[in-house]
């Protein structure tokens, strides 16, 4: 009996790694890579939260008091983003290319006017004094939402180069994880800022 | 029982191996094979390593005698700073960062990783990052307050420079690289083991690489929003640390500690897998309780993400009987492993190679840190110990008799997988024992200056006790310390020179990196065994008794 000959899986090609079901890896990855970016924010959240409970009063004296109906309307700007986005997925999961690059630029409009609307509200802050050097508040105001909107234009970027490979037609509903992976990117961005508008907006006293 | 299966449309269309054409430094440069990134890794953290030992040689030249001889009190500040950071960032971390890169895919039976790519991208970062950091002494000064960079005194007092501020950089950097790493270990081990390979089949070094990785993709990203609240305070007028703008000092040691103490468990884990590896080879047994290891290993992942403020204990601002607790039950798991080695060990046929032998350095000197840590975990002896030399001498146990011993094991284990040689076991032998003398002699004294109460980070001390004589005994050892490494590089010339080849499997390892050729092909197999068990070459050795009892060998592997 070929013992040995037995124990050895030919593999002409090499050996195959291919499973079935499971999550790819690159989705698998970017799974990953957000768990990290939770991380991050977390610590940032952190840092606000332990500033905010020591201080005597919140928001310190003297703080211009943030416009609220502002930023309901920036939330509503990023949530629509988010369900634009995942129209996008669907239609390519149709294999409905055109839709997917419908959805792509409804997407991507409403992040810059996102971005826009955060850098009027910074300029008006800017003008009334509250800046990165005027306090605690300041400080922890313009960092937490700064990176965020830093992720946001990243998450622009990234649906930017989806925008471009999906008009030459790269995704089909078979071979489409980087929209896949556009799209959970955009959605964790989208959250952050629910839990900023939350705590930074809405529990301000 | 012909179980061939071919499978045409599963690997790569051509060959992987790169264009021949190609001048080999470029090939180096731009490779994405996780052996050549791999040995890039290896080489930069050697060298890194040379660069804090020779700081470490001047902190131990200083301290020989009272006073201050040879460096200033702030050059004596950059040195320790330096020192620790490059240690434990540019040395340990990615060192075994690269013994991953280079084994996990083949123990699992994989390609490479799952993002080559972003392989070579962090590996990259790495050699910048240490010249960023060390740019540092080019604009009049590196960073000075401790790696830790408590502040106030990293706003302040010796932080005025840019030096501190190219340390955020660097660590910022490091920590996308490792970061990026742990991605690519996860999604490789997940997604990227080979038919057979189930989860409880993976080498044990595999496992560790894991729950590393966890814990690096979980914690590092902690530390990045501390680093970037510290350089938003320097640089940008901030107020999250200085109390005088309202900011809270204690804040940056919670958020940093979150980070570094995982981080501690990311320096050793990685240790205790390859030790797990070498043990069973040169034992002759099978590692003894895989799962018991396995859970062990999760276990003290999971309890390292609630330890951070024993760190704190003499700020006043931490819940201490809490986290005295979970540090002591952290020792719990640690403990389980160790019952883990010694029963592994328990009447094998102990083969004393220099690898065998350095896992057993890591074993005795590893218990001995481990110990140290146990006192610290009490407040009250915290209270009396905090900032001494103790915590020196439990640091350094920890992290040179733990994680170096067990770094020496993997080179020696796996020399002959990245080569075709073994190294030359005298000089090993004359390398374990100098260091192992050498070791001893520098750091269990300072068990002794801690009690006595010697603070640490400081560049000078009183003539008074037996201060002077311990502090010269620690010299001498650290001296024969970097001694004992002119055997190793010796060794590794001599190696690499030589002209016979061993064998591809030179000590008879079990795990799936020694079915292939050593060193492997590009492309990693040509085939692979079926794997039933933790050690398929075994189970292939062993075949004819494997059809007669196909599932007893299976120790716990279903």
């Amino acid at each position: 009996m070929a013992v040995a000959d037995a124990t050895v899986r030919e593999t002409p090609s090499g050996p195959g790694h291919e499973r079935a079901g499971g999550i790819s890896s690159s989705l698998l990855g970017m799974v990953l890579f957000i768990a990290s970016e939770v991380m991050f924010f977390g610590g940032l959240f952190g840092a606000y939260f332990t500033i905010r409970t020591a201080a005597p009063q919140w928001p310190p004296p003297g703080t211009h008091e943030l416009d609220k109906w502002y930023a309901l309307a920036l939330t509503v700007v990023l949530v629509s983003s988010s369900v634009t986005m995942q129209l996008g997925v669907f239609a390519i999961r149709r294999n409905d290319q055109k839709w997917l690059v419908r959805w792509l630029i409804i997407t991507l409009v409403l992040g810059t006017l996102f971005l826009v609307g955060q850098g009027n509200e910074y300029r008006t802050l800017f003008e009334e004094g509250t800046t990165l050097r005027s306090g605690v508040f300041g400080s922890t105001f313009f960092t937490l939402t700064g990176f965020h909107g830093a992720h946001v234009f990243g998450g622009a970027a990234f649906i930017l180069i989806v925008l471009l490979r999906a008009r030459s037609g790269q995704f089909t509903a078979r071979y489409h994880d980087t929209v896949e992976m556009a799209s959970y990117y955009w959605h964790f961005v989208d959250v952050v800022w629910l839990g900023l508008v939350t705590t930074i907006y809405f529990m301000s006293q | 029982m012909a179980i061939t299966e071919a499978r045409p449309e599963a690997g790569p269309s051509g060959s992987p191996t790169i264009s021949p054409q190609r001048h080999p430094i470029m090939a180096w440069l731009t490779t994405t094979d996780h052996k050549k990134i791999g040995i890039m890794y290896l080489v930069n953290s050697f060298f890194w390593f040379a660069v804090a030992g020779l700081l470490a040689e001047f902190i131990r030249v200083e301290l020989a005698q009272p006073g201050t001889q040879y460096f200033s009190e702030q050059q004596y500040n950059e040195l320790f700073t330096m020192h620790g950071t490059t240690m434990i960032f540019l040395f340990i971390i990615p060192i075994l960062a690269g013994f991953g890169n280079y084994i996990v895919p083949l123990q699992i039976g994989a390609l490479d990783m799952a993002f080559p790519r972003v392989n070579a991208l962090s590996f990259w970062m790495l050699p910048l990052a240490g010249i960023i950091l060390y740019s540092g002494y080019l604009t009049g000064g590196a960073a000075c307050a401790g790696w830790t960079e408590y502040p106030t005194v990293s706003l302040q007092p010796c932080g005025t420079g840019v030096g501190t501020d190219l340390w955020i950089v660097a660590l910022l950097l490091i920590g996308t690289s490792s970061i990026l790493g742990g991605v690519n270990f996860i999604t490789t081990i997940f997604n990227m083991r080979a038919p057979g390979m189930t989860m409880f089949r993976m080498p044990l070094f595999a496992w560790t690489m894991l729950v590393t990785s966890l814990l690096v993709l979980l914690a590092t990203p902690v530390i990045t929003s501390a680093l970037v609240l510290l350089l938003i305070d320097r640089n940008l007028g901030g107020s999250f640390f200085d109390p005088a703008k309202g900011g809270i000092t204690v804040l940056w040691q919670n958020i940093f500690w979150f980070y570094s103490h995982p981080a501690v468990y990311v320096m050793v884990l990685p240790g205790m897998g390859i030790v797990s590896e070498v043990l069973p080879v040169f034992s002759r047994k099978p590692l003894f309780g895989y799962k018991a290891f396995v859970f062990a290993t999760a276990g003290i992942g999971a309890l390292g993400f609630s330890v951070w403020a024993h760190h704190m204990f003499t700020t006043g601002t931490v819940l201490l009987p809490f986290f005295s607790i979970m540090t002591f039950l952290i020792a719990v798991p640690t403990g389980v492993k160790f019952f883990n080695w010694i029963a592994t060990v328990w009447k094998g046929k102990i083969w004393f190679t220099t690898a065998n032998l350095f896992a057993f350095g890591f074993l005795s000197m590893f218990l001995i840190g481990g110990i140290d840590g146990v006192f610290l975990a009490s407040p009250p002896v915290d209270f009396a110990l905090h900032d001494t030399y103790w915590v020196i001498a439990h640091l350094h146990y920890v992290l040179f008799g733990g994680s170096v011993f067990a770094v020496y094991a993997g080179l020696y284990y796996w020399f002959p997988k990245f080569t075709g040689k073994r190294l030359h076991e005298g000089l090993g032998k004359l390398h374990f024992w100098l260091q192992m003398i050498g070791f001893n002699l520098t750091f269990m004294p300072m068990h002794v200056l801690g009690l006595l109460g010697m603070p640490r980070r400081i560049s000078d001390y009183l003539p008074f006790k037996d201060w002077t004589g311990i502090n010269q005994l620690q010299t001498v050892g650290a001296l024969l310390i970097a001694v004992s490494t002119a055997p190793l590089l010796a060794n590794v010339w001599i190696t690499m020179r030589r002209k016979d080849r061993d064998p591809e499997n030179p000590w008879d390892g079990n795990t799936l990196e020694w079915w292939t050729t050593s060193p492997p092909p590009a492309h990693n197999f040509d085939s692979l065994p079926e794997i039933h068990s933790e050690r398929p070459l075994f189970d292939a050795k062993h075949a004819d008794e494997l059809t007669v009892h196909a599932d007893a060998t299976t120790t716990g592997a279903r």
